[in-house]
């Protein structure tokens, strides 16, 4: 916090990229700081442990999310392909009494095949994202029926281990399911800024033309990007699997806009080419904030969560605009 | 809407009668009615008696006109989001605003006993005219906020109408404390249920939304303007159209079109559910939208295609119930609909088409 203070004086700080970035993590702060201050307890390491434990599989979406809207487009997929995957878990694991292991590998390449196949067709027929992966959400919700319209639940040893396993760290604990997505995070953020596929994926946001024009293959980029979204997305459902130890058709509904609404509070312009992918933590973690504050409370319901999450959303969005507008 | 006229070299003699044929075949509406007249044949054979149609106590009864019937609000939804659209938009809050609408009616309506001598008889809270206008003037205020939001601020249309998507559904459930709101009165049950010279109410007031918006974009300049704004935004302001006030207008129109869905719903199923009522409504609008061949790139749009797209909607829903088929596989079947028609409506396929044929 102290480099912005010292910043202050040069003109361009609202217009630097990582100053809306740095909002979502004062409101964070902030927003823990109120908890704490109006609830007892709730300024412990655990509370934001369990915002983690709780948000792991919002983490990963929206890591995929993010790269998904930095390239320009948008996946409305990967609430359904969460629950597509832990239908395919459960049902691998329980009925056909797969090895855990198998299980894990053939649910991450089917989400990689089924985003690396929405991105193949937005490329070659130069569809529109949104309407190719509305059909995408519409088909992953579809299969889940196909296999089961009941829930099922898991008892495979494995998967019941990691559920239930706690590493501790500075007196708190995490899940693995947690972890998994912090360390995904780290790579993301690795992918996108260390890497020339991050770089790809900024350039094709950022105006895809000039990318053709550089050189830059736009449409393996776009397929990588989906396929990642996908495999993201199927790596989150495996995590809400463990999580909540079944697979069901109608988890996840609407979580692929909780995973947007997160990219955007994390200072990610659905424009393509301008943000962080580290926001999507930020932004996961204001969102998870918000419900543990209402959570906190115990007087206001729970549909106060949507109104303040909307309204939250508009002024984050209404801020980047004028931010934007100034620059 | 105006079909491109094929210039191909061909000879003076047959050239006139090539265009013509050309020109039907090239027709923008031609895949969207064909594929919807392969649902029909379909269920000609799949479904017995799909084209009866007979009368029972002055009503129309059979399958097409449930077909008709059923397809009235995202009829309704997908009108308005086809202007929407048409001027390069989409507006995501079509479901929410379904459910507010919805919602405020039924409130407002609500429903009391009174005893009249030995019958009982409910009486609304509120008197229907003026609930139905509330709950159309919170659909219109809806859509001024998320015109304001695109055309004043000038957020992406699918951030703008994502934070009423959002909220939206929250706002109705703190109006009914999260519960489900019955409507007991009788009247209001006409507008979803009801019938008038042998049909559906609910199909008058498409067809009269349906008059309305068509004499609105042919009859007036409003349709050239808004097919402008989605063509060329900024050549549209420097030609001197007020692109601000046509963007609002189109998200009101389409909030407005959502209202009237909301209460259609409401009405047919005699109450509001501020959770589900109108669940991804919007996401079957703008499919209506895309398969009646209107581009999400904004420019020009069909009002025509978007009823037929919604028709295909409804009539896949329908053959697929009617066939016996687990309505789970409903949603397979029709993102499979959806990939195929946009595959094929796409010029990318055209191209490859042409060049195969050359």
């Amino acid at each position: 916090m102290s480099a912005q203070v010292n910043a202050v004086a040069k003109p361009s700080l609202t217009a630097a990229p990582w100053f809306t970035a740095a909002i979502t993590v004062v409101l964070l702060v902030a927003m823990l700081g109120i908890g704490g201050a109006a609830y007892p307890g709730f300024l412990s390491l655990q509370v934001v442990f369990n915002l983690l434990i709780d948000n792991g599989y919002l983490v990963v979406l929206a890591v995929g999310m993010g790269f998904v809207i930095l390239s320009g487009g948008i996946d409305l997929s990967v609430g359904a392909m969460l629950a597509l995957s832990t239908m395919v878990a459960a049902w691998l694991l329980q009925t056909a009494h797969w090895h855990p292991a198998a299980v894990i590998v053939c649910v991450l390449l089917m989400g990689a095949c089924f985003g690396a196949l929405m991105g193949l067709i937005i490329h070659v027929f130069k569809l529109q994202p949104f309407i190719v992966t509305l059909a995408g959400m519409f088909l992953a919700r579809g299969l889940c029926y196909l296999i089961s319209t009941d829930s099922i639940a898991i008892d495979q040893p494995v998967f019941v281990a990691l559920s239930q396993t706690q590493v501790h760290l500075f007196g708190g604990f995490l899940s693995p399911g947690a972890i998994i997505g912090l360390v995904v995070l780290l790579m993301a953020v690795w992918l996108a800024h260390f890497t020339a596929f991050g770089r790809a994926v900024y350039a094709v946001g950022g105006n895809e033309t000039s990318a053709a024009m550089m050189g830059l293959n736009v449409g393996a980029t776009r397929v990588a990007v989906y396929a990642l979204s996908g495999f993201c997305a199927a790596l989150g459902g495996l995590l809400f699997a463990v999580y909540t130890l079944s697979g069901y058709a109608l988890h996840g509904q609407g979580t692929e806009l909780d995973a947007i609404a997160a990219v955007v509070i994390g200072g990610t312009l659905l424009t393509g080419g301008y943000g962080y992918i580290a926001g999507a933590l930020s932004g996961v973690l204001v969102l998870g904030a918000i419900q543990t504050l209402i959570a906190f409370d115990g007087t206001l319901s729970s549909w106060w969560t949507k109104i303040v999450i909307g309204a939250l959303l508009f002024v984050f969005c209404v801020v980047q605009r004028v931010l934007s507008k100034k620059a | 809407m105006n079909a491109p006229v094929a210039a191909k070299p061909s000879t003076p003699a047959t050239e006139a009668s090539q265009t013509a044929r050309v020109t039907l075949l090239q027709h923008p509406l031609l895949r969207p009615l064909a594929a919807l007249l392969v649902l029909l044949v379909l269920d000609a054979f799949l479904v017995p008696g799909f084209f009866r149609v007979t009368i029972k106590d002055g009503h129309l009864y059979g399958s097409l006109v449930d077909i008709l019937n059923r397809a009235a609000p995202l009829t309704l939804a997908a009108l308005g989001m086809t202007l929407v659209i048409a001027t390069r938009g989409i507006d995501i809050s079509v479901g929410a605003v379904v459910a507010l609408s919805g919602t405020v009616s039924a409130m407002l309506i609500g429903g009391t006993m009174v005893m009249h001598g030995s019958t009982p008889e409910y009486v609304a809270n509120t008197p229907m005219a003026l609930s139905l206008l509330a709950a159309f003037g919170v659909a219109l205020l809806c859509g001024l906020w998320n015109g304001v939001l695109v055309a004043g601020i000038k957020l992406q249309p699918i951030v703008a109408t994502l934070i009423l998507m959002v909220a939206g559904r929250g706002l109705a459930q703190l109006l009914t404390d999260g519960q489900i709101v019955t409507v007991y009165y009788e009247p209001f049950f006409f507008l979803g249920s009801g019938y008038l010279f042998g049909l559906p109410f609910s199909l008058y007031v498409v067809a009269a939304v349906f008059a309305v918006t068509m004499l609105l974009v042919r009859k007036t300049a409003l349709g050239l303007f808004i097919q402008a704004v989605g063509i060329n935004p900024v050549a549209a302001r420097l030609a001197g159209l007020r692109t601000a006030t046509l963007i609002i207008f189109v998200y009101v129109f389409c909030s407005a079109c959502a209202g009237l869905a909301g209460m259609l719903i409401t009405s047919n199923i005699k109450s509001a559910d501020a959770n589900n009522a109108g669940l991804l409504l919007e996401l079957d609008a703008i499919l209506a939208v895309t398969l009646g061949g209107t581009s999400l790139l904004g420019g020009k749009f069909s009002l025509v295609g978007s009823m037929i797209g919604a028709l295909i909607i409804q009539t896949l829903t329908y053959t697929i119930y009617s066939m016996g088929v687990p309505p789970e596989v409903n949603m397979v079947v029709k993102s499979i609909v959806v990939f195929v028609v946009c595959i094929s409506q796409s010029s990318e396929f055209k191209r490859i088409l042409r060049r195969r044929a050359a």
